[in-house]
């Protein structure tokens, strides 16, 4: 930290904002007291709808047409932004402090090349001359490390990849040297391993340039690996702020200790130690209780105390905390006794016969190129090779996890497995049966019970037409398992209980229903017709942190109650290991490596899994992670690499061979597999990507 | 949830329903515009319910020719809006005439619509050498210009009330097409979509429990621009002497019959026209409303 002498880049104080709508006045932000300082980062972590963003905004002045900063002030070096005219702030604004924003295809102009977005940054703020510009924005090109900055100053943004446009965005943030730069969730867009990528860089950034910077995250991993400091913020109040390493290791208020229950964190398992979602339901703007706003929610709730009046901030008195503050009244009462109701622990699920068998599936897609070229060389049809050579099976009761980035083919998976499409080659058993070749409406009205999804978009997975008891109804009514109209109903509002919702939900429509209440319906609808294989695409990554942990809990339980088969398809390793039995790991296309939970996450690993493991940001300051970066991007499934898929980001590339010749599955156990050129002996030797310090005071106090 | 409470039986859905019908309709009220488009609709509808009541004389009945507006009748009465060239009272024609077009163009329109929303849930959902039929024979019609299209169609089949019909829905049907087309393959891509096609629903019930309805916005506003354009045609199948044979009174065939007289008696022509205007109007406005609206929330 730098001294405290300086003036601080910026200083928030009893900021107020407040957005005016047709319901009233609805206070978006209270009572926030923030400082940074020269080349210090610190993190803004809550969940959607607390006021993060807002405050984003108002740093920018800029509160659109309904929103308007009540009272208090914002310093930018000693000089008050709120009394500055609309010109000087044009003057500040993408010079002075800039901001990157979340999707890097919204953030650049689609029919303007990269240079010219660029360039205009010097040119408009410091009038230089067009050659300086160009020469200062391939410099700063090279800086963020993209490769060829001359080609790419002369592409347009649908040339490049999303890793490549957030690139070029903080690049334009950075080019004219801002004191402030303000990040708003700038990776939650891209994949795991090209935001591995990209947190180095910004981290690397407030290094280089002296930066300071303001990280707006929703992840408390992310912002654990990019910040100094971190206010968490609830229902538009900070409830606790402080350095990562005290707030993380040691938080003090209820939400924020509720919020390290949610997240699937090492010592989590789901049969040992679940996780403890939290109760209830963030406030509506408008409908916020009496005095402490997390009252409702919280387990050290007393009543005549903690909703007598507004709760102030309190700084927390240690021997070796500094600054660290937080905004609940029984702190110190609750302080020490650990996290209260440690969820119970559950016997794990008996694993029965096999119910799904993959052999050597595969999926290819026809593109048909009908440019000239194509039609000269004779090759008019290429082929999308979206599933190669799939090999595995899963067992009634069992959670296989299948595990990729964006491209890998798991959700054409889930299309052949369901029957929206038809598969290549290879053999598809479910029950013995083969199913691969048959599209669903050739299915037999068992096959195609049996066979449910969860989808991945809560606002999409609903028919907003019709009511939510009328979606669940049609399951049970076309699948027969109900003929009578009062039964129908009587075992819908049933699964409602079972969902833990309100029956009174039944003649909701979607829209009514937040995106985790959606979320359930659509789980109630997939288990409606007792289906013996569940296939969840990401049910939980659009979702809030305590929202997430209550449907990924809801999700276990009724897959335990019926015994089902779970095929979850996720991104994120750290849910995956707190859920999955199996795992498997696939990358564009093919299978990388298999088997259980422990031995994926233990080496010898394949490359690829070991820097996916490395990519996953983890919200405790006490593991340490050792750090690979992948270059690259993904290659196009259209032109895949001849030998291994891997090889063009591989650390570990051998040379020819990996190029070459597609490798072989290297048998470990009866489960275990790993397609790797690389021979087991030396994989065996590789160091484990995650450790826990043997000093984790965190893990101590389990 | 925090307000809602678990009871056993829900509230019925004839209520919840009423329920919203009343909170759309308060939604609606905050748009003048639509207020405005919608009172003159009801305007005209209640006159041709009423046409009997109010209208002062027979229609039909030649009384007195070339009487100006405000002529007083000799057998009692006064020709508000004077009379034609063969003696019949326009207002009383304007009245009857606005039941022609208000049973003419809704049933038209209500056909075109059925049409192209069929051919365009079956292109956009089936995609592949369906949606290829479907576009290249929406292409051709559309190709045509609209006027000589009528007139080949009257022309050919002759000209009554159902052929009316007929010749609109040939016409409009490929237009509403491409709207439901665009629309389905937007809506096709969703997860209910999928969900459905999953449970193995047919082809017919995802396109019209789990696609249409949703669309429903659109074309709901585009129903009633179009129901503009469908009462000027049948206003100008009338003018071109295609529309409903006389002695029906009929907007077009109105203006139609005078425009020679048009110079030296005006009115003869003029109120039909106005008619005409104002009902048009009536739809763009109204269709303006909900678009509104449905921009709004």
């Amino acid at each position: 930290m730098t001294a405290r002498g300086d003036t601080p880049i910026l200083e928030i104080e009893d900021l107020n904002i407040s957005y005016y709508t047709r319901a009233g006045e609805i206070p978006a932000v209270i009572d926030f007291t923030l400082t940074v300082d020269r080349s210090e980062t610190v993190g803004l972590v809550g969940e959607s709808g607390c006021g993060k963003s807002t405050v984003a905004w108002a740093i920018m002045q800029f509160m659109g047409n309904n929103g308007a900063i009540k009272s208090g002030s914002i310093k930018f070096i000693g000089h008050e932004l709120n009394d500055l005219s609309d010109e000087a702030l044009r003057q500040l604004r993408g010079s002075e402090i800039s901001m990157i924003y979340q999707e890097p295809f919204a953030a650049l102009n689609p029919s303007l090349t990269i240079a010219s977005q660029l360039m205009e940054v010097p040119i408009t703020h410091e009038q230089v001359s067009k050659k300086e510009a160009w020469e200062r924005c391939a410099q700063m090109l090279s800086d963020v490390h993209l490769p060829d900055p001359q080609r790419i100053m002369h592409a347009y943004p649908h040339q490049l990849s999303g890793g490549q446009q957030q690139r070029v965005v903080i690049s334009m943030a950075l080019l004219s040297n801002p004191s402030l730069l303000l990040l708003d969730e700038p990776t939650t867009a891209l994949d795991v391993t090209v935001e591995a990528g990209i947190v180095k860089l910004i981290a690397d950034i407030s290094k280089k340039f002296g930066t300071s910077q303001i990280y707006i995250s929703h992840n408390l991993g992310l912002i654990s690996e990019v910040c100094e400091r971190v206010y968490v913020m609830y229902s538009g109040e900070v409830v606790e702020q402080g350095s990562i390493n005290s707030v993380f290791t040691r938080p003090k208020h209820p939400y924020t200790q509720g919020l390290f229950g949610c997240i699937p964190l090492p010592p989590t398992d789901k049969n040992a130690a679940p996780l403890r979602p939290i109760k209830g339901q963030l406030p509506l703007p408008h409908k916020r209780p009496r005095g402490c706003n997390f009252g409702p929610r919280c387990d050290h709730f007393e009543a005549g105390r903690c909703d007598a009046r507004n709760v102030t901030m309190v700084p927390v008195a240690g021997s070796d905390v500094v600054d660290h503050r937080v905004r609940c009244l029984r702190w110190n009462e609750i302080d020490g006794r650990g996290p209260p109701a440690q969820a119970k622990a559950k016997p794990p699920i008996e694993l029965g016969e096999r119910v799904l068998e993959v052999k050597h599936m595969q999926k290819y897609y026809e593109v048909h190129d009908r440019t000239i070229a194509a039609f000269i060389s004779g090759q008019s049809i290429r082929f999308v090779k979206a599933n190669e050579a799939l090999d595995f099976d899963a067992r009634r009761g069992e959670t296989v996890a299948i595990v990729g980035e964006s491209g890998c083919g798991k959700s054409t998976f889930a299309k052949v497995l369901m029957g929206l499409e038809c598969s290549s080659a290879g053999e598809l058993r479910h029950e013995g049966l083969e199913i691969g070749n048959t599209l669903v409406n050739r299915r037999s009205s068992q096959q195609q019970n049996a066979l449910q999804m969860v989808f991945q978009n809560p606002n999409d997975t609903l028919n907003p037409s019709h009511t939510v008891g009328a979606q669940i109804a049609r399951v049970i009514e076309k699948f027969g398992i109900e003929k009578d109209k009062n039964k129908i109903r009587e075992r819908v509002l049933n699964l409602l209980d079972d969902v833990k919702l309100p029956r009174d939900f039944y003649f909701c429509r979607p829209r009514q229903l937040s995106g985790g209440q959606k979320q359930r319906v659509g789980i109630a609808r997939a288990f409606a017709g007792n289906p013996s294989l569940v296939i969840a695409d990401e049910p939980v990554s659009s979702l809030d942190v305590s929202v997430a942990a209550a449907v990924t809990e809801l999700l276990m339980e009724i897959q335990r109650e019926h015994q089902t088969t779970l095929l979850f398809i996720s991104h994120d390793l750290s849910v995956v290991r707190y859920l999955a039995d199996r795992i498997v790991v696939m990358y564009l296309g093919q299978i990388m490596e298999r088997g259980t939970t422990e031995e994926i996450f233990a080496p010898p690993y394949h490359p690829y899994t070991e820097a996916l493991l490395s990519a996953v940001p983890i919200a405790d300051p006490d593991i340490e992670k050792r750090e690979i970066v992948l270059e690259g991007d993904l290659p196009s499934a259209l032109d895949p690499p001849m030998g291994c898929p891997f090889v063009t980001r591989c650390p570990r590339k051998l040379g020819e061979i990996c190029e070459q010749e597609r490798p072989l599955m290297q048998s470990l156990s009866r489960e275990h597999a790993i397609a790797c050129h690389i021979p087991i002996e030396e994989l065996q030797h590789i160091e484990p990507v995650i450790s826990v310090s043997p000093a984790s005071e965190r893990l101590r106090a389990k | 949830m925090a307000n809602a409470t678990v009871t056993t039986t829900p509230e019925s859905t004839h209520w919840t329903a009423l329920k919203r019908a009343i909170r759309s309709f308060a939604l609606f009220r905050e748009s003048w515009i639509g207020m405005i488009g919608a009172a003159i609709i009801v305007f005209w509808i209640l006159v041709a319910i009423f046409a009997p009541l109010i209208s002062p004389f027979d229609p039909l009945a030649t009384l007195q020719p070339f009487a100006k507006p405000g002529t007083t009748f000799v057998k009692g009465g006064t020709f508000l809006l004077g009379t034609d060239h063969i003696g019949r009272d326009i207002l009383s024609r304007l009245i009857w005439g606005s039941r022609t077009v208000l049973i003419y163009a809704p049933l038209a329109t209500f056909t075109a619509y059925a049409v192209g929303i069929l051919m365009g849930l079956a292109a956009g959902y089936q995609r592949g050498w369906v949606d290829d039929v479907l576009s290249r024979i929406s292409d051709i019609v559309l190709s045509f210009p609209v006027l000589v299209l009528y007139i080949i169609i009257i022309a050919t089949i002759g000209a009554s009330g159902v052929n009316i019909i007929i010749a609109i829905t040939f016409a409009s049907a490929p237009g509403v097409m491409r709207i439901v087309r665009g629309l389905v393959l937007d809506l096709r891509s969703r997860d209910y979509v999928a969900a459905a096609q999953i449970r193995g629903e047919s082809a017919w019930y995802i396109m019209l429990v789990e696609i249409l309805p949703n669309a429903r916005g659109p074309l709901i506003v585009d129903a009633c621009l179009r129901m503009g354009y469908v009462i000027i045609t049948i206003g100008v199948l009338g003018f071109l002497g295609l529309g409903l044979p006389p002695p029906d009174p009929d907007w077009g065939g109105m203006i139609n019959e005078t425009r020679q007289m048009a110079m030296a008696f005006p009115h003869m022509a003029l109120f039909p026209c106005m008619a005409i205007s104002s009902l048009i109007l009536g739809f763009n406005l109204l269709a303006d409303g909900l678009r509104e609206i449905s921009l709004r929330d």
